[in-house]
């Protein structure tokens, strides 16, 4: 019996994994993330090792590299971004790679799909997808747990961040230029944050998600400005070289 | 020079040409002095190359060709190893670069007929670089085992499938699996890493050897060596080095500064350099529902899925690069530049260049019927140029002129007559004139207003 329910469920959620490489059926929001900004980038590191990496993993980023970027100690990195074990059962150690321990199998078996490795989902999804996604829950009866995404219809996660948000329903107010619907939210149950709020902390996820898609953005941005300087200087005193060699040319 | 340095060259030069080596290529190969902004792409093509070597080179160094670990650490060189990054942010926006200037290249060859007598040979050693190169780009794009990599792969690699009869085998034997796998990813690896970088160096040198033998064409398209003075050496030449070195140190200065924009503040191209999507691990269950190529094929993915036939498609595809060989046979007039062609031609160029601009967009496009109309009357243009080109060998009667226009016209009407529906009559009648109005242009209008078919006099030397 067990069995079959995990097969009903698990054939109710094939649909998102065939929807899945469509384009959003929504206009999707700016999210307007500062991947500058150390302190968002905490908070968010903070929301995604409290809510997401429960089932995601970010595999392919270390612990200590999100330290090392956002001005935290191994220690602080310690005691409140780990909460795994290692295959020894010893506490995970602060230069490991961002894995849970949940099989993906039984993974599959609870959502129907494994949940994506999260490294590199802002790079796939970008920013706004993303920033819209976790706030376009909605309440809906017909799916198993009893919620559904407009940003990604019949999606297999469960609304994780409810704490936070509440619960909103979903109203079609009309349809766009594109023929997509226009959806408004209404908040049938509040969280222990306030919409204005929730935005922010989800702005701190994506903000976080943005870096860890890749951790040297920022620094690569400043580099580039010298370089850019250097080249131009280099030019200008190659052009200015080209034009003593050619004086007897022309 | 000083002394030791002398006797040390002297000492070389007894056992190796070296002093010879130096003067024949850089230091006494005299080159046209009235070289302009065309020019500088040829040696910036070798900058992109020792580039690509380079950075290469160092992402072996942490690369693993192996399917459970490859996708892996491509993310461990973005992440763990110094300056990771910064390598393969160069070597994949280096790629692009590659083809970028590898296709002004060749159409400054267009534009000033650097492929006519004597320099045909030296066409076609730089053409089989092109098709190298394209093999070599293809390789390379498996290795980071993305979502687009291997369904890239998966669709090239099917392409040999549409041979008759032994097109299967052929693909299973190519990918070394009855998918694309771990054997692929290996062999690709070889390929792309050793294989593929030998020919092209090999032939890098057999193209600047043919060129150094014939001497360099200029805008002017006046043989430089028929005008020598009395000590033996072209009187509009200038020896290469330093004129030529000083002058192409500005052009690579401009180049990396491009260059370096796109590495440090837009590595991603906006997804025409590093696609999103491949940013997904491979999964051969999951299919993407758009497979488009990188840029720079598009415009000969363009012509592939124009033809409705699968094996057509890919013999057209094959025929769209295999018809760039044929241009010094094709173009029979004794005018080399633009500069002094009839006004025809140059608007035949230049269309053709935008025309080119066009395809390479339309391939990276999801297939639209609108779309794929264009793509397919932008194919034709494509292929009905290299008949004009020939066309305008010489100045054509007006009898001529108006058989060459009603054949040509008459054969992709008939074609459209055939698949033309009450659906798609608008579409197809509309799109119908662009090629037509391309031909009239091409081939009717010199035969009614002469001034336009007429090349000008040649110079007896280069200006300016």
């Amino acid at each position: 019996m067990k069995k079959l329910i995990s097969v009903m469920m698990f054939l109710a959620l094939m649909v998102p994994a065939a929807s899945f490489a469509a384009g959003p059926a929504v206009k999707v929001d700016k999210a307007n993330v500062d991947v500058t900004n150390t302190a968002s980038l905490q908070r968010g590191a903070k929301y995604f090792v409290n809510y997401c990496m429960g089932c995601h993993e970010a595999q392919y980023m270390r612990y200590n590299r999100i330290g090392r970027d956002l001005g935290l100690t191994d220690d602080q990195v310690r005691d409140n971004l780990i909460f795994t074990r290692d295959e020894f059962g010893d506490p995970t150690r602060v230069g490991a790679l961002m894995k849970n321990s949940f099989p993906k199998r039984d993974a599959a078996e609870a959502f129907g799909t494994a949940p994506p490795d999260l490294t590199l989902v802002a790079r796939v999804r970008g920013e706004d997808w993303l920033y819209t996604f976790l706030r376009s829950y909605y309440l809906d009866e017909n799916r198993p747990l009893g919620v559904n995404n407009t940003v990604f219809p019949n999606v297999g996660m469960p609304h994780v961040l409810w704490e936070l948000q509440g619960f909103q329903r979903k109203e079609v107010v009309g349809k766009d230029a594109r023929g997509h619907d226009e959806v408004r939210f209404e908040l049938v149950q509040s969280g222990s944050m306030s919409p204005a709020e929730y935005d922010k902390a989800v702005r701190d996820i994506v903000a976080f998600l943005s870096y860890m898609g890749e951790p040297i953005q920022t620094e690569r941005k400043m580099i580039g400005i010298w370089v850019m300087l250097f080249l131009i200087i280099f030019t200008i005193i190659a052009y200015l070289m080209k034009k003593e060699y050619w004086k007897d040319v022309h | 020079m000083s002394k030791p340095l002398n006797n040390l060259v002297g000492w070389i030069d007894d056992r190796f040409p070296l002093t010879k080596m130096w003067n024949e290529h850089l230091a006494e190969y005299y080159a046209p002095k009235n070289f302009n902004f065309w020019y500088f792409f040829g040696s910036l093509a070798l900058l992109v190359l020792v580039i690509q070597f380079v950075t290469g080179i160092f992402l072996t160094m942490f690369y693993k060709p192996d399917a459970a670990y490859a996708f892996a650490s491509v993310e461990y060189i973005m992440r763990d190893v110094e300056w990771g990054w910064f390598i393969r942010y160069m070597h994949s926006t280096g790629a692009s670069a590659f083809f970028i200037v590898v296709y002004l290249h060749m159409f400054r060859a267009l534009l000033y007929g650097s492929y006519k007598k004597p320099r045909e040979l030296l066409w076609i050693f730089g053409w089989l670089i092109f098709l190298v190169l394209m093999a070599e780009a293809f390789m390379g794009y498996l290795l980071p085992w993305g979502q687009m990599s291997y369904w890239g792969a998966q669709v090239i690699v099917n392409l040999f499938a549409t041979i008759p009869f032994i097109g299967p085998e052929l693909v299973t034997w190519i990918r070394g699996d009855f998918l694309i796998s771990d054997a692929t990813l290996n062999r690709f690896f070889a390929l792309h890493v050793v294989a593929l970088p030998l020919v092209l160096v090999m032939l890098v040198a057999v193209h600047i050897i043919a060129l150094h033998e014939v001497g360099s064409n200029n805008p002017d398209g006046v043989e430089i060596k028929k005008n020598k003075g009395p000590d033996g050496k072209p009187v509009d030449g200038i020896p290469f080095h330093p004129y030529y070195t000083v002058k192409d140190i500005v052009g690579v200065g401009v180049f990396l500064i491009l260059f370096f924009a796109v590495v440090f503040f837009a590595p991603e191209a906006g997804g025409y350099f590093l696609k999103a999507a491949n940013f997904v691990k491979s999964d051969p269950l999951v299919t993407p529902d758009f497979i488009p190529p990188v840029w720079y094929y598009g415009a000969f993915y363009t012509t592939l899925r124009v033809v409705p036939d699968p094996f057509l498609g890919v013999l057209t595809m094959f025929g769209a690069v295999f018809v760039l060989l044929f241009l010094p046979w094709l173009d029979r007039n004794p005018v080399k530049s633009i500069r002094y062609r009839s006004p025809v031609h140059k608007f035949n160029i230049i269309f053709f260049g935008l025309n080119f601009i066009a395809m390479t967009w339309l391939g990276t496009q999801p297939t639209d019927t609108t779309l794929v109309e264009w793509g397919l009357r932008s194919t034709l243009v494509y292929f009905v140029f290299f008949f004009v080109i020939w066309f305008h060998s010489r100045e054509r009667s007006l009898v001529m002129s108006l058989v060459s226009f009603l054949v040509v016209v008459a054969i992709y009407t008939g074609y459209d007559l055939t698949r033309v529906d009450s659906e798609t009559m608008g579409l197809v009648w509309g799109t119908w004139l662009y090629p037509t109005i391309y031909l009239a242009i091409t081939l009717l209008l010199p035969a009614f207003v002469r001034g336009l078919g007429k090349d000008k006099a040649v110079p007896e030397r280069v200006t300016a």
